[in-house]
């Protein structure tokens, strides 16, 4: 199985059973309230970790280059309030803008 | 059912747009067509799956791909139980009702508050997977019409993408000094470690949601 197949199958068997814990095995029960506080901040610390290996990183190493006019762009269409397809298009065309004019 | 999807309308168009969004993205990963479909039918989380996608292309190889995918879907789990008791049924049929459980459908429903409405909650979800699945089967075939993802700044596209998926997290400071954190572990340990472990480790940054209680 190449690398990309094996992905979607252990990312879309585990995210079923993480969907189901709650509704088939644990209803009615509530988690510890100092998890629950841990499990709120785990999206904004991925997320954020994501913004920055996906605008500087390269392999092993920081290269800064035309992504970073992408996410510029991006940030300004998110500041405007723009819908997200729209911040992905926008950051797509000013990346692509920046490397054809570099 | 039918009033979730009324409730839900305004949103399909923004779920099939960023399910083509992902479709076109899946290409940077070699994703072929069918496998960023079956990911999308399946997994249905969009950030989970954009992040599997990049780990992927960067090289970061298929354990940290997943690892940092199902982190992300963690939240899932206690989402899932602020409405467990208003599933019905037998075992199978509540697993398979639950996978229409994601954030909007959850928020949009009333999700652990007391107004929550379980018909609400199916009828966003069902809608919104046929959004996030259509959408996906347009980009990804749009995206294999293409040939260097790089030239169309896809790659920068990504990061456009996750800032605004962080930004609709930004909800306390709480979240903002896990995200700040976590920028600061990934930014630190890039030249240092394979593709794929500084997302990993940035987790380490939820101690920004410990609270004295």
């Amino acid at each position: 199985m190449s690398a990309a197949w094996a992905s979607v199958v252990a990312v879309g068997a585990g995210t079923v059973v993480l969907k189901a814990v709650g509704p088939v095995a644990v209803s009615g029960r509530k988690l510890p309230p100092r998890v629950a506080d841990l499990l709120d901040v785990v999206a904004p610390a991925i997320l954020a970790a994501l913004v920055v290996t996906e605008a500087l990183g390269r392999g092993r190493g920081l290269a800064p280059d035309a992504r970073l006019a992408g996410v510029g762009a991006g940030l300004v269409a998110i500041a405007l309030r723009a819908p997200i397809w729209l911040v992905v298009v926008v950051g797509a065309a000013a990346t692509a803008l920046a490397r054809a004019v570099s | 059912m039918r009033k979730g999807a009324r409730v839900a309308a305004p949103l399909f168009p923004a779920a099939a747009a960023l399910g083509a969004s992902f479709g076109v993205l899946a290409r940077t990963a070699h994703l072929d067509a069918l496998a960023a479909i079956v990911m999308s039918a399946t997994t249905f989380a969009g950030s989970s799956q954009v992040a599997a996608v990049s780990v992927l292309g960067a090289g970061g190889g298929v354990a940290a791909a997943v690892v940092a995918a199902l982190l992300l879907n963690a939240r899932y789990a206690p989402i899932g139980i602020t409405v467990a008791h208003s599933f019905r049924g037998s075992p199978l049929k509540r697993l398979a009702q639950a996978q229409l459980v994601v954030d909007e459908s959850w928020a949009l429903s009333g999700g652990g508050t007391t107004r929550f409405d379980h018909r609400i909650l199916l009828g966003i979800g069902a809608m919104l997977w046929f959004a996030w699945v259509g959408g996906t089967a347009l980009g990804a075939l749009a995206g294999q019409a293409i040939g260097d993802p790089s030239a169309f700044g896809l790659d920068g596209a990504f990061a456009a993408l996750f800032a605004a998926l962080l930004a609709a997290q930004l909800l306390d400071r709480r979240r903002i000094a896990a995200a700040l954190g976590g920028a600061a572990i990934a930014a630190v340990l890039v030249p240092f470690t394979p593709p794929g472990i500084p997302i990993i480790a940035a987790t380490a940054a939820v101690a920004a949601g410990w609270r004295r209680r």
